[in-house]
């Protein structure tokens, strides 16, 4: 289906109101999330023990507008019954807060490991490897709240895309720290943390990659969730 | 939204009916059906199909042509002068419009419920009776007892009425009228009921009483209904024709219809947008 999700042209203003509000308020609380995960990162990058301190101390940020959001989709069903591209649009946002909750709490991870690391007075270069799956995973999770921001199928497709690399780079920082352990025993403290966040980053480029999914959904109404990136495309060809 | 759709030439956009509109071994099939009330024409070129043991909900703005189609089912239009129908109906294969067809025989094959219950000023037993006395489908007094009671327990109000049934039916409530008059419907044993928006003048309990009731009938019959209300459609029905302008826009699985349709002037509807 390709009909238009105009959200200023129900007859009821109010109604119109409402689901524009709801989709700002997940936009905004995708805005706070980014900043958390980019923050996280840095803070680990820079062994910042003050930044990390700040994202792991402001996830309840994010919790709260979780809670909120959900009362207004929840409000919205009860009054208005929304159905079609109204009721996608709402049954994406409740799913799409839940992904962005889980990135929050893998950003707060991020934090809580970059005070731990930067107390051990470790050097930053001994994980310069998460730099590029960081980086990676930002951009991801960027482009899908772009792609849920402008309603883009074909932006959501090309995100969903970049996950296969993204494993790809965590495998190879899996093995290398494994490495790291075998050759110096005494490292393993910290590369186990290492690990962790690398884990954390892996984990927000799937969330990333959820909400690409729900993008679709809300846009051309098929569930392409669990089916590979060429069913999905043969999927929404039909 | 940032994006803001150009109002659809209505006529231009309705080319043809999006979706499914005919299925296997359909109980009724309408083919390329015209109504004119005189001049005006009310219903353009709408073919579809029933099918058994379904429910299928007919929705659209007033005047779209819906309650006009359904009153075609059985022949209910023939009593309006002035109005006009062409194209093919068949019931079960049978052509419906021929000549040797007898409307009122036709009327207990396919039977209706109307919007405002509408009890005879009899009693119970009476209103529920009078079909199978017209229709000679009781040899005597049991087996006429036995269709009474049977009628009243499939429409679900035996149990209410069971002490009183030389009561007035109009001294029920608006609820129980309904039901009396599904009883009424049921009693010349139809094949198909139809509903023109059977709940509208009903309390959400009534309401939810009548929606399971047509659950339940669904195992016997098949069952057209006319509705404003999308819940309702989306409650009840299987299938979901949505009517514009006399056009049939769209047909698909209620399931489909309600969550991903592909027309937009169905989404428009449905989701109470500007047509």
């Amino acid at each position: 289906m390709d009909t238009d999700l105009n959200l200023t042209q129900h007859i009821s203003h109010r109604f119109n109101e409402e689901l524009e509000e709801v989709r700002n308020m997940a936009l905004n609380m995708g805005g706070l999330v980014e900043k958390h995960v980019s923050d996280g990162l840095k803070a680990l990058l820079k062994a910042d023990s003050k930044l990390g301190e700040k994202v792991a101390s402001s996830d309840y940020k994010v919790n709260a507008m979780e809670v909120d959001i959900d009362e207004q989709c929840t409000l919205i069903l009860a009054r208005r019954q929304p159905a079609a591209s109204d009721l996608r649009l709402v049954v994406s946002i409740i799913k799409t807060i839940t992904d962005l909750e889980r990135i929050g709490d893998e950003a707060e991870q991020l934090g809580i490991a970059a005070i731990k690391l930067a107390d051990q007075n470790t050097k930053p270069s001994q994980f310069v490897e998460l730099r590029h799956l960081g980086e990676h995973v930002k951009g991801m999770l960027h482009d899908a709240l772009d792609a849920f921001a402008r309603m883009d199928v074909e932006a959501a497709l090309e995100t969903i895309q970049t996950s296969t690399i993204l494993n790809e780079e965590y495998d190879a920082i899996s093995r290398q720290l494994i490495l790291q352990m075998m050759e110096d025993p005494r490292q393993i403290k910290n590369a186990l943390r290492v690990h962790w966040c690398a884990r954390s980053l892996e984990r927000i480029g799937d969330h990333s990659e959820n909400i690409c999914e729900y993008v679709v959904y809300l846009v051309k109404g098929r569930d392409v969730r669990h089916v590979s990136i060429d069913e999905m495309k043969a999927e929404l060809e039909d | 939204m940032t994006q803001v759709a150009e109002a659809p030439d209505i006529h231009q956009a309705i080319d043809g009916t999006v979706g499914s509109p005919f299925t296997d071994k359909p109980k009724m099939s309408t083919r390329n059906v015209d109504v004119f009330y005189g001049d005006k024409q009310a219903i353009f070129d709408v073919s579809l199909d029933i099918g058994n043991h379904e429910v299928i909900a007919l929705i659209g703005p007033s005047g779209c042509g819906k309650s006009t189609y359904l009153r075609c089912l059985n022949r209910m239009n023939d009593t309006i002068p002035g109005c006009s129908v062409t194209g093919e109906f068949r019931l079960d294969e049978e052509d419906i419009y021929v000549k040797s067809m007898d409307p009122v025989l036709l009327r207990a094959r396919v039977g209706m419920v109307f919007q405002k219950p509408n009890p005879f000023p009899k009693s119970i037993y009476d209103n529920v009776a009078y079909g199978p006395k017209l229709h000679g489908l009781a040899g005597n007094r049991a087996e006429l007892d036995e269709i009474v009671v049977s009628s009243l327990q499939k429409a679900g109000l035996y149990e209410e009425v069971k002490d009183r049934l030389n009561v007035s039916g109009t001294g029920l409530s608006g609820g129980q009228q309904q039901r009396l008059c599904i009883a009424r419907t049921i009693a010349v044993s139809p094949e198909v009921i139809l509903m023109d928006e059977p709940a509208s003048a009903l309390d959400p309990i009534a309401t939810a009483t009548i929606e399971e009731l047509i659950d339940e009938l669904r195992q016997n019959y098949t069952i057209a209904i006319v509705t404003h209300s999308m819940q309702q459609a989306a409650r009840v029905s299987q299938r979901t024709a949505y009517f514009h302008l006399g056009k049939l826009v769209e047909v698909g699985d209620t399931n489909q219809i309600f969550t991903n349709p592909q027309h937009q002037l169905t989404e428009n509807y449905i989701t109470g947008r500007f047509g």
